[in-house]
């Protein structure tokens, strides 16, 4: 474990540093009153026999004779007290009971400050580094999003996260707790007897050793567990997910066979964590204890040769049961750091990933996601309030000419597509048709720079797009895309997302073109409805209909519909096209279809086929050229007349 | 945001739970008792320490018998050493028996699972389903190997506690215990204001799971509509109220730590107090006092203990709840009690005014008239054929005709609401299940690959099929000349889903599966997408090999299948609009004429 790989946590540490320093100072006064009130004790349960030999240590002394008569004096010379004396006492006693209650108030007050202060600050930094965490998500490109499973991204956002807050909340409280009581109450239990506590701490480096030794055996046995978990996991998950073809080859037999073998290894794994997590615990009571037992004994003899006092007893008792905790937290604590290393390298796994879509604007270099953290003051939260107010700058409008030169793209190894070269003059509508696969919506993606270009370039207004900041080029750029995502909030917000302050107007008149308006109002919250698992489930077309609606909100230079209306049907369809023509009248427009009846009325079709443009024409001239468009076409005609049967 | 009914928690105890969850600790009883048995020991060897102490103190220490005091000590020691040998048998016991009643609900699960029916299977995501059988199950573990019995282990030592501080002194016992119902106020004020907040933490958490979940499916959309701000805004405010949740929680438990602390303390100085004067009065020994002090001190901890038990106890409850939910759904496919046993199938099948419907039409109108028959959103209507033994039907129709839900139904994945499905003259309903599933093979359009290797996929888990088998299936469907082209042959690793293969390739494979398990009929949904012309003729090959000697129900999309088949039904919106060969539905210039203009004709060319 090296102090480099929680660099990570350095910043965030450092911008807590006076809490976290008031939190340390709280550790150290809290046990400063809690290891006085032993001492109390010791001077209570001494005042008892103080009256008859003011001077213990005098006895060492005495002769053998004389010091035997006066250790018989603890049980039994009391008696010969006076009714004054005993009022004396009595009242001293009362006095050290005050006390003692005054201390106990006194660290209880530093312990609550303790905990609500540095388990505070932990929560704080998990908030903080969850923040950054989110906006460094938010910048990574989409080849990030198709490398990494999500569930895999949400449980090191969640559960790494929750053991990196462990390792920093009670993992610094204990470890600081331990050390500070420790460097307390030695002294004082040295003072009391210094045989004694050798003998006592002779068990300590023991007890660190166990801790250790077992905290990497149960480490190791721990991951062996989740190893199998995982395994069994994945077997319910593929069970589960392939239903159907268990079902048909009558598995379910075999499966549950299969799957209770992995149960067996599972708790077979277990047992073998068991062996040794059961002995952990006991093996650290044993040593614990053994310090009890040493002090009954050797203490006992102490106590008899007078070489300590009963009141030295009772507070060396005390002051070892006061340590007993803190060191089985010890244990506790190394185990807590370990998780935590390890998960805080899968969090910073994220953290180390780098956007793929650089974003050369200077205007956009206040946004976090490239600087997760930039030290000192400014975190992420207030350079995205600084963002969030320039977003009210109006952003410089397009043109809408497209230019696409010589673009090449590969995903994967794989050319997607290769040498395009098409210009689509400003406010034109473009249409293009192809096989599932030919390369279309990987085409209009590279206009919204989801990727980037393996070779050549797209321009637009004459502009490399690389040159816009990546705000200013998709504000211009309205997109309905093929699988239609909606998120779980209202119509409204769904419509509206993305956009600030919006007239109710604006809303209404984008929800009318995209004929979504009567569906809205046919829901009873009209667009306050909410949408998704906890509201309404739309239908296809309901959903294609409201992404259209969240595009044209947007007012865009170029308007982009990648198979936007696959869901919809015919009739609705042309009813859309309809409103949509005037919208896209004086708009630069791009229409991905396999409906001819959607892209008939374009200026111009582009056909692609595997990654390259084969057609490109009019619809009339597609028509009698007899290549792919043509046959569609006829195909299409088919189809109708089959519908209407 | 969505809350899912995961985070919802309800009492800490319910009987009914608890009675039903107590049948699943009955066949360990044995160790379960001695589990308990242990615990008792144990927590008593806990009080023995400052016993032994006291009378160290009284009986050996006050008369200077070093003798005796090395005994006390040695007991004392061997004590100690029990304690070691009893608690570790016991964390043993206790999490073993965990482990073993975890491993019985989760088979129990998973065995449900294997019966529970398709359309049960279609309303639950995976995702839930999964979490039955593993995170709560796991929930669950906590509360047996930890949660119960070391509640009862507390309780035990509280009681021996206050049993040996009254029988030494009955006045400083009173006493010293007056603080105990300012603790038991303590204890309640928390733990009220713990389950507040833990419950808000739980939604918190649920909130902003789900909430990346739904931004990072679909952060392109987040990103192309410049939403980074507000998304980021929308989660710091989730975020927030995981911190203020949070804070609050930290708030309740570090008022109650020292709270805690210093109700002991005030124990302490009382006794110190009360006792000394009862010392100097010579109604208490200094061992006495001593154990009074040492006593006190581990009062306290099992107190504070409990209130985190209470979590556990929560959370058990909460998810035994839904396990139970899962575990008490239906299994609607029933088998028949007294299944019709056919020595041989033939593989005849016929479809006998079949109307089926996955659902009804929603919820509304099903209050509306409840029952009639308008309810139900037909996908089949009225649907007869009969297919005779060794004969090959070709199913054609447009999208959404119903084609592949009459695979469904033939298989009894799903049972018809009217009319019969017949296998050899015997409705299926009246067969048994495995019997008549175990007469069909199945090839889907979506092939589902296991995680395994190329012959686990083939084989899948049916004992009789030989490694030979193996091999002559995948020779048969042209699968062997790929296999050969792979370092590990037939144990090559195929991955989750199969991802590193290709569309035809796992064609292939699903093809040879069904050949290796020789089914009398043969299902087949043709996949769709197309394949270079390499695989297309191994495909069609193979399909020719799968067809030959067979019954067959087939899905077509390719001309050549068509072609090969005895008969062609041309579905349409739930209905049968044409039966006949190629030929004849050609010259009847209807629905299949023009679907064949449509899908087919241009493969001809080619």
């Amino acid at each position: 474990m090296s102090l480099s790989q929680f660099a990570r946590l350095f910043p965030y540490l450092k911008r807590y540093r006076t809490r976290l320093l008031l939190g340390f100072l709280c550790v150290i006064l809290s046990n400063m009153a809690g290891s006085a009130a032993p001492w109390l004790m010791k001077s209570a349960v001494d005042s008892l026999d103080q009256t008859l030999v003011p001077d213990r240590r005098a006895t060492r002394y005495l002769t053998d004779d004389l010091r035997d008569t006066h250790n018989r004096s603890i049980v039994t010379n009391k008696k010969l007290l006076s009714k004054n004396q005993k009022d004396h006492i009595s009242k001293n006693l009362f006095a050290y009971g005050l006390l003692i209650v005054l201390l106990a108030l006194l660290s209880g007050l530093f312990l609550f400050l303790m905990r609500r202060i540095i388990i505070g600050v932990s929560r704080y930094i998990e908030y903080d580094l969850r923040n950054n965490l989110f906006a460094h998500l938010l910048g990574l490109s989409q080849s990030f999003y198709h490398q990494n499973k999500t569930g895999d991204l949400i449980s090191r956002s969640m559960h790494d996260m929750h053991a990196v807050r462990m390792m920093i909340g009670p993992g610094i409280m204990y470890s600081a707790n331990t050390l500070v009581r420790l460097v307390i109450i030695l002294p004082l239990m040295i003072y009391i007897s210094p045989n004694l506590t050798l003998f006592a701490f002779l068990i300590v480096p023991v007890v660190a050793v166990a801790v250790k030794v077992f905290g990497a055996m149960i480490h190791h046995r721990f991951e062996k567990i989740q190893e199998t978990f995982s395994d069994l996991s994945s077997n319910v998950q593929e069970n589960l997910a392939g239903v159907r073809v268990i079902r048909a080859f009558t598995q379910e037999g075999t499966q549950t066979e299969k799957f209770r073998l992995l149960n067996q290894t599972y708790l077979q794994k277990n047992v073998d964590l068991i062996r040794v997590w059961g002995m952990f615990h006991p093996i650290l009571a044993v040593l614990l204890s053994m310090g009890s037992v040493f002090v009954l004994w050797f203490g006992g003899r102490e106590l008899i040769t007078g070489n300590i006092s009963p009141g030295d007893f009772v507070a060396f008792n005390t002051y070892l049961t006061l340590l007993t905790w803190p060191m089985i937290a010890l244990g506790w604590v190394i185990n807590i750091v370990q998780r935590g290393s390890a998960s805080l390298k899968r969090v910073d796994y994220i953290f180390r990933a780098q956007t793929e879509i650089f974003d050369n604007s200077v205007a956009v270099q206040a946004f976090p996601s490239n600087h997760p953290f930039q030290g000192k003051q400014s975190s992420s939260v207030l350079a995205v309030q600084d963002e969030t107010e320039s977003n009210q700058a109006p952003a410089s409008l397009f043109e809408g000419r497209i230019d696409i030169k010589n673009l090449s793209f590969s995903y994967n190894g794989a050319l997607v597509l290769r040498n395009i070269n098409l210009t689509i003059p400003a406010g034109s509508t473009y249409a293009i048709v192809g096989e599932t696969g030919s390369g279309k919506s990987t085409l209009v993606q590279l206009l919204a720079r989801v990727f980037d270009p393996s070779q050549g370039q797209v321009l637009i207004d004459g502009k490399v797009i690389q040159e816009y900041s990546l705000k200013t080029l998709r504000s211009q750029i309205g997109y309905v895309p093929q699988e239609t995502f909606l998120f779980s909030e209202t119509i409204r917000e769904n419509i509206t997302f993305g956009r600030e302050k919006v007239e109710k107007a604006e809303i209404v008149s984008a929800a009318v073109l995209s004929h979504i308006l009567p569906d809205i109002q046919g829901f009873p919250l009209g667009f306050q409805t909410m949408v998704g698992e906890r509201g309404i489930t739309l239908s296809g077309g309901q959903k294609q209909r409201t992404a259209i609606a969240r595009a044209l909100i947007r007012n865009p230079r170029i308007l982009i519909l990648d198979d936007a209306l696959s869901s919809v049907d015919t009739l609705t369809e042309e009813e859309i096209l309809k409103g949509l023509r005037a919208v896209m009248e004086g708009r630069t427009s791009i229409l991905i279809s396999h409906r001819v009846s959607t892209v008939k009325f374009s200026d111009q079709i582009i056909v692609l086929k595997k990654g390259t443009i084969v057609e490109q024409g009019t619809h009339q001239e597609l028509v009698e050229s007899d290549g792919y468009y043509a046959d569609l076409h006829r195909k299409q005609m088919l189809e109708d007349e089959l519908v209407e049967e | 945001m969505q809350i899912h009914e995961e985070e919802v928690l309800g009492q800490a105890y319910d009987a009914r739970l608890m009675r039903r969850l107590f049948s699943y600790l009955m066949p360990y009883k044995t160790w379960i008792l001695a589990a308990l048995l242990i615990i008792l020991v144990t927590s008593l060897i806990q009080v023995s320490g400052p016993i032994l102490t006291q009378i160290g103190i009284d009986r050996f220490i006050a008369t200077k018998d070093l003798g005796g005091l090395n005994q006390i000590a040695l007991l004392y020691l061997a004590i100690v050493f029990v304690g070691f040998f009893l608690g570790y048998l016991q964390t043993y016991v206790m999490q073993l028996t965990g482990q073993k009643i975890m491993v019985d609900l989760r088979m129990q699960i998973f065995s449900h699972l294997q019966k529970l029916s398709l359309s049960f299977y279609d309303k639950s995501p995976v995702g839930r389903l999964m979490t039955r059988v593993t995170t709560d199950v796991d929930v669950l573990n906590e509360l047996f190997a930890t949660g119960v019995v070391t509640i009862l282990g507390d309780l035990v030592v509280l009681f021996g506690i206050v049993a040996i501080l009254f029988y030494h002194n009955f006045e400083l016992a009173l006493v010293a215990l007056s603080v105990v119902p300012l603790l038991v106020i303590i204890t309640i004020v928390f733990k009220i204001k713990a389950r507040n907040s833990y419950r808000r933490v739980r939604t918190a958490i649920a909130r902003i799971s789900a909430f990346l979940q739904e931004q990072m499916t679909g952060m392109s959309i987040v990103q192309l509509f410049n939403h980074e701000v507000r998304s980021f805004r929308q989660f710091e405010d989730i975020n927030r109220g995981h911190l203020r949740a949070n804070l609050d929680s930290v708030f309740a438990y570090s008022l109650f730590y020292p709270a805690v602390e210093l109700v002991s303390s005030l124990a302490i100085a009382l006794i110190v107090w009360y006792g000394g004067g009862q010392i100097l009065n010579d109604d208490l020994t200094f061992g006495e006092l001593v154990l009074f002090i040492y006593l006190s001190e581990k009062f306290f901890r099992p107190i504070a203990d409990l209130s985190e038990k209470y979590n556990i106890l929560q959370s058990a409850m909460a998810s035994s709840e839904r396990i139970f939910k899962l575990l008490d759904t239906p299994v609607t496919l029933q088998q028949p009690e007294r299944p019709v046993q056919l020595n041989r199938i033939r593989g005849e099948i016929e479809f006998h005014h079949v109307w089926f419907a996955y659902k009804r039409v929603d919820s509304h109108s099903k209050s509306l008239t409840d029952g009639s028959q308008g309810d139900w959103q037909w996908i089949l209507k009225d649907v007869s054929f009969r297919i005779p033994a060794g004969e090959a039907v070709a199913i054609v129709g447009h999208t959404g005709a119903g084609k592949t839900t009459l695979i469904n139904l033939v298989m009894r994945f799903y049972d018809i609401q009217r009319g019969r499905i017949l296998l050899d003259g015997h409705d299926i309903r009246s067969l048994d299940v495995l019997q008549l599933r175990r007469a069909f093979g199945l090839v889907l359009q979506d092939v589902f690959l296991f995680s395994g290797t190329i012959a686990s996929n083939i084989r899948l888990d049916t004992p009789w099929i030989t490694e030979k088998a193996i091999h002559t299936a995948a020779q048969d469907v042209n699968l062997s000349e790929f296999v050969a082209t792979l370092p590990n042959g037939y144990q090559e690793a195929v991955k989750e889903r199969g991802s590193t293969l290709s569309t035809g390739e796992k064609q292939l494979i699903a093809f040879a599966r069904a050949l290796a398990h020789d089914p009398i009929n043969l299902i087949l949904d043709e996949a769709t997408s197309s394949v270079d012309t390499g695989t297309e003729k191994r495909i069609r090959e193979a399909i020719v090999r799968l067809m030959a000697g067979r019954t067959c129900l087939i899905i077509a999309h390719r001309l050549s299948t068509i072609q090969r088949a005895n008969r062609i039904i041309v579905l349409h919106k739930g209905e049968v609009r044409e039966i006949g060969s190629h030929q004849e539905l050609l010259a009847g210039r209807g629905l299949y004429f023009k679907l064949f203009q449509l899908q087919y004709q241009e493969q001809e060319i080619s």
